[in-house]
């Protein structure tokens, strides 16, 4: 059962979600809401269960223990409806090579059934400023181009919910604060949820309305920046990074 | 069921082709040499008078029908495979595609190489040894469909085994057929092997395609039997290995198998 009383403005809802591989917990009971037009950023050190929970947010993975619930409806019995409101982008996704990025993008809407398709290419290649690779082969593709693809695969089918895995890890500081822009302006006036991850200290600080801190699979602070910066006697989000990050590793 | 996710995924195959001569190049260029091969076997066989009556017949049939089986096999595992070098797995199946949907579409694939192979060994055969499959007539129509479907059960089996355990069993999308071969008695009636081998030979949909298939050879007519028990045996197969896939796909999500296979 979703908890009904947020179900107004929650547009994601996890309860107790658990993961567990063989014996090793990698998600261990965590709850947390994604609120309509809200950035979470999921903060945490390597292992700590950010992709893990991502996964299970988009039905690639299935939990051992919760639930999921988006849009009011449950990703166990939903998946279909949910999952064509919902994209992702990753640094660490590809897409096929031997396809143009124009041609990638088009297999793309028509997965998602768009309409227009040519329309949302045109608009989606401007807005990333990628008219220049439109016909090139993503196999030639830079990283920082890839980037912009699999960013644009996943905007250009204008998700309610946007899952972002460390989508600016190879792009450079240029089209980083493009793309920056670019998702707030976009969360603004259509309402986006996004849920954020970033190793990148004042990018999660810049771009997070709420920040959730994930370690070996615990919630372990939750709030604003300057909540969990001023619970822990900080000068920065880095240095809570570094604080909880050594508690879990010893002095 | 969506189409419109289906013709997706078959658009993305299209583009790939389109582009690939190394793709396109493997589609036609085995089975136009095991033509070359077999078609001078077979003459080779005639002029030496060791004439089993029709030898021409008997093996470059059973040549082209064997690669429709193949390639139909092939067209389920390789559209896998292709998925999982490009590491696209991620991106589809976090869309709304559905695993049905999936199977359906790269089922389509596989009839496609299917027709394309088919067609064009057809062709060779008629051209260099004036050899007409088609005087088999229509009769011939619902053996090479039972043999698809053959192909597809092959194919679906062969992407699980992937699916689960990955690179390692990369090879499987081109040896598992062969596996079948010896028991779907391509070139030899099944009195041949030995009586435990004959027994499990009828349990296989291809064999009884073969055996029916040398029936209308050598009578002209389509043996109806055969022809029923490839097209039931052949039904209650591809259910099961439909719902073996169902379930190896959900213990792939299980243990996060989906998000990293082919690494
Ligand atoms: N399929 C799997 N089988 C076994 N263990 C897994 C699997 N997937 C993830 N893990 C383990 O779960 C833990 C969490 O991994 P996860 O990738 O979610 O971490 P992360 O927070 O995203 O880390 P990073 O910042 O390095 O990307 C790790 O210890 C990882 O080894």
């Amino acid at each position: 059962m979703p908890a009904s009383d947020s179900m107004a403005s929650s547009v994601v809802e996890v309860r107790n979600l658990s993961k567990r591989f063989q014996g090793f917990t990698a998600v261990d009971n965590i709850s947390f809401d994604i609120k309509k037009g809200e950035i979470l950023g999921l903060l945490g050190p390597n292992g700590a269960g950010k992709t893990t929970t991502i996964h299970m947010l988009l039905g690639l993975i299935t939990p051992t223990a919760g639930s999921i619930h988006m849009f009011g409806l449950d990703l166990a019995t939903h998946r279909e409806t949910i999952l064509q409101q919902v994209n992702f982008s990753s640094t660490y996704i590809s897409m096929p090579f031997s396809l143009t990025v124009e041609e990638n993008l088009k297999v793309i809407a028509r997965l998602y059934e768009l309409k227009h398709i040519q329309q949302r290419i045109d608009d989606i290649v401007k807005k990333l400023e990628m008219e220049d690779i439109r016909h090139r082969l993503t196999r030639k593709l830079s990283s920082g181009q890839m980037s912009r693809l699999t960013l644009a695969k996943a905007i250009m089918t204008e998700p309610k919910v946007l899952f972002l895995d460390e989508p600016t890890a190879s792009l450079d500081p240029d089209i980083v604060n493009k793309i920056k822009s670019f998702l707030k302006e976009y969360q603004r006036s259509e309402g986006l949820s996004i849920l954020y991850t970033s190793h990148n200290m004042r990018e999660m600080e810049e771009m997070s309305d709420r920040i959730i801190f994930l370690q070996r699979g615990k919630i372990v602070a939750e709030g604003t920046a300057t909540e969990i910066i001023q619970r822990y006697g900080q000068r920065d989000l880095e240095e809570v990074f570094l604080k909880l990050a050594r508690e879990q590793n010893g002095p | 069921m969506s189409l419109g996710r289906i013709v997706a995924l078959l658009s993305r195959h299209m583009y790939l082709y389109k582009r690939s001569f190394a793709r396109l190049l493997e589609i036609f260029y085995w089975p136009f040499l095991d033509l070359v091969v077999w078609g001078f076997i077979t003459i080779y066989l005639e002029k030496v008078g060791m004439s089993l009556h029709g030898a021409v017949s008997f093996f470059l049939g059973a040549l082209i029908l064997w690669d429709v089986l193949f390639r139909a096999q092939q067209g389920i595992a390789v559209s896998f495979l292709e998925e999982m070098w490009a590491r696209n797995l991620m991106n589809l199946f976090a869309s709304p595609l559905t695993v049905g949907e999936y199977l359906v579409a790269t089922m389509t694939m596989s009839v496609l190489k299917v027709t394309a192979v088919g067609g064009l060994m057809m062709i060779f055969a008629w051209v260099f040894y004036s050899y007409d499959i088609l005087q088999m007539g229509l009769s011939l129509l619902p053996f090479v469909l039972n043999l698809v479907i053959s192909g597809w059960i092959i194919g679906v089996l062969t992407t699980s085994i992937i699916m689960r355990f990955g690179q390692q069993a990369e090879v499987l999308a081109w040896g598992m057929v062969f596996l079948f071969q010896p028991i779907s008695c391509v070139f030899y009636p099944i009195e041949v092997l030995p009586p435990v081998l004959q027994s499990l030979a009828w349990m296989v949909p291809p064999a009884h395609i073969f055996e029916g298939m040398r029936g209308v050879l050598t009578t002209g007519n389509a043996p109806v039997t055969h022809l029923l028990w490839a097209t039931g045996l052949n039904g209650g197969f591809l259910v099961l290995i439909v719902a073996w896939f169902y379930h190896t796909f959900n213990i792939c999500k299980e243990r996060g198998m989906l998000v990293r296979v082919g690494e």
